[in-house]
């Protein structure tokens, strides 16, 4: 899969230890170009997420990894004087085509930051925030039980059950991290976007995030950017080496971090970079 | 990068330290078969003095990976190399104790009268050496041509040690009185034998550091 080629519904071979399966993949970009005015910030980037799994994006800071992974969701929308060109299908369907309703897209795309960023809120009131907005729930017993489920989902139930009135700024900074996931999937994605989700954590934190995303991917596609080739070659299926804005190599973590196709990507993976 | 050229220092510390370990190997098979073939105790017993340093070599790339695995977590093209030389390490003082068991023939075969077998198992000596030798050239210089070609002449020590095999069944049954030599000789062949499986696998671990590719178990297909 050195060389990516997009088609409508590839199929990607998954071989684990008991079984071979094969994915569709949710995610399919395409000769996808990104402009900060007139500075390129991203090259013919082709790539297939395959739908539940992870896809981990390394690279060096300044690469567009997570210019690209912004892409997805169309987050870099917002700020002003950017351009793309290109296309990134979702499920098949052109994020980028005209008439696209970007608030139902990022429902559908769902994105947990660098920095965990709870609002001044109740830990209920975060986590039913997006719920309310998007009128997404039909009474309060039907609220309080999604907020149930995205809670236990990040695996923050049972720290945040007896204190769901407190504020979530009292939460450490990984319940706070868990928290922003939580708000994420209150809202049921399909795919979740993560930049950098534990590099402001503790080992022990940054463990608890790392096995959640193991377990969510069973449910989401996946797309992390990590600056930590370890956390990249611990939580993801494929990964995906950018470099100077463009898409180096993408294979299988287990290939990409034992043999990869590239030398650039070798002289990267092993730190002779440069 | 300070910490890059750590790294480097210490795969240059690890080659050497294996390498070093791969010397003691092979001088010891080919000391142990000139005891054996020359009735020469005292080289054989230079072999077994000589198991210990060996022993302890092998100790040292181990603690050498370790450290690396767990300090350095190496990646790709380090990785494999750091994995082979854990895998080939314990193959060379196998190697090693088998050069231990045939100096230990050649004691008990010196009180003996000698037998003409000595003249096959010399060849199969030979064979084993310079296998053991290139092999490490081969690890050395990660050239997987040369590693298949090592591969592939493990069939010539089966061949030898098949002949060494029938014959001395033959001579044990036409010649009882000869049976505990014949014996002793007999283990000797299967330890060169054992010798070349040896060497097979490094050769394997060779290939897969150069090319990544894992050939063990494929005998037809490498």
């Amino acid at each position: 899969m050195s060389t990516p080629s997009a088609t409508m519904k590839p199929r990607f071979e998954i071989r684990n230890q008991t079984a071979t399966e094969e994915r569709a993949a949710k995610i399919v970009a395409t000769n996808l170009n990104f402009f900060y005015g007139r500075n390129q910030a991203l090259h013919n980037i082709s790539i297939q997420l395959p739908e539940r799994m992870v896809t981990a994006f390394i690279g060096p800071s300044g690469c567009g990894k997570t210019t690209f992974l912004r892409t997805l969701n169309r987050m870099n929308d917002v700020i002003p004087a950017t351009r793309v060109d290109g296309e990134v299908l979702l499920d098949g369907e052109n994020i980028y085509a005209a008439g696209t309703d970007v608030v139902e897209l990022r429902r559908k795309v769902g994105m947990v930051f660098q920095k965990s960023n709870p609002f001044p809120k109740s830990i209920f009131d975060n986590v039913a925030y997006g719920l309310r907005i998007n009128r997404l729930t039909r009474n309060r017993r039907e609220l309080a039980e999604r907020v149930e489920e995205a809670l236990i989902n990040a695996a923050l139930w049972n720290e945040a059950k007896d204190r769901l009135n407190s504020s979530a700024l009292g939460l450490s900074g990984g319940q706070q991290q868990r928290l922003c996931i939580a708000r994420a999937l209150a809202i049921r994605p399909e795919v979740i976007l993560m930049d950098e989700p534990a590099s402001a954590l503790d080992p022990i934190a940054t463990g608890k995030i790392e096995e959640l995303i193991f377990d969510l991917k069973k449910q989401y596609t996946i797309a992390i950017v990590t600056h930590n080739m370890q956390q990249a070659a611990r939580v993801s299926d494929f990964t995906a080496f950018f470099l100077l804005g463009k898409l180096i190599e993408v294979n299988t973590t287990e290939k990409m971090f034992t043999a990869p196709d590239m030398n650039t990507t070798e002289d990267y993976i092993t730190g002779r970079f440069g | 990068m300070e910490v890059h050229r750590h790294l480097d220092e210490e795969l240059d510390l690890l080659r050497d330290t294996v390498l070093r370990l791969g010397g003691e190997a092979e001088a010891a098979l080919r000391r142990a078969m000139h005891s054996l073939i020359d009735r020469d105790v005292d080289a054989a017993n230079e072999v077994l003095e000589h198991d210990d340093a060996v022993d302890a070599l092998e100790v040292e790339v181990d603690r050498q990976c370790i450290d690396i695995f767990v300090l350095r977590q190496p990646a790709a093209r380090d990785l494999r190399f750091v994995m082979s030389v854990a895998k080939t390490a314990p193959l060379l003082e196998r190697i090693a104790d088998h050069a231990c068991n045939i100096a230990r023939a050649a004691i008990d075969l010196a009180h003996e009268p000698e037998l003409k077998n000595h003249l096959r198992l010399a060849e199969m000596g030979e064979i084993a050496s310079s296998m053991l030798a290139a092999a490490l050239d081969a690890f050395t210089k990660s050239d997987a041509t040369a590693a298949r070609d090592i591969i592939k002449r493990d069939a010539e020590i089966n061949d030898l040690y098949n002949e060494v095999f029938s014959e001395l069944i033959g001579m044990m049954v036409t010649a009882p009185a000869t049976a505990t030599r014949d014996a002793r000789l007999l283990l000797v062949a299967k330890h060169l034998e054992r010798i070349g499986d040896y060497v097979t696998d490094i050769s394997e671990l060779t290939v897969y550091m150069a090319e990544a590719a894992i050939i063990k178990h494929q005998r037809g297909n490498i």
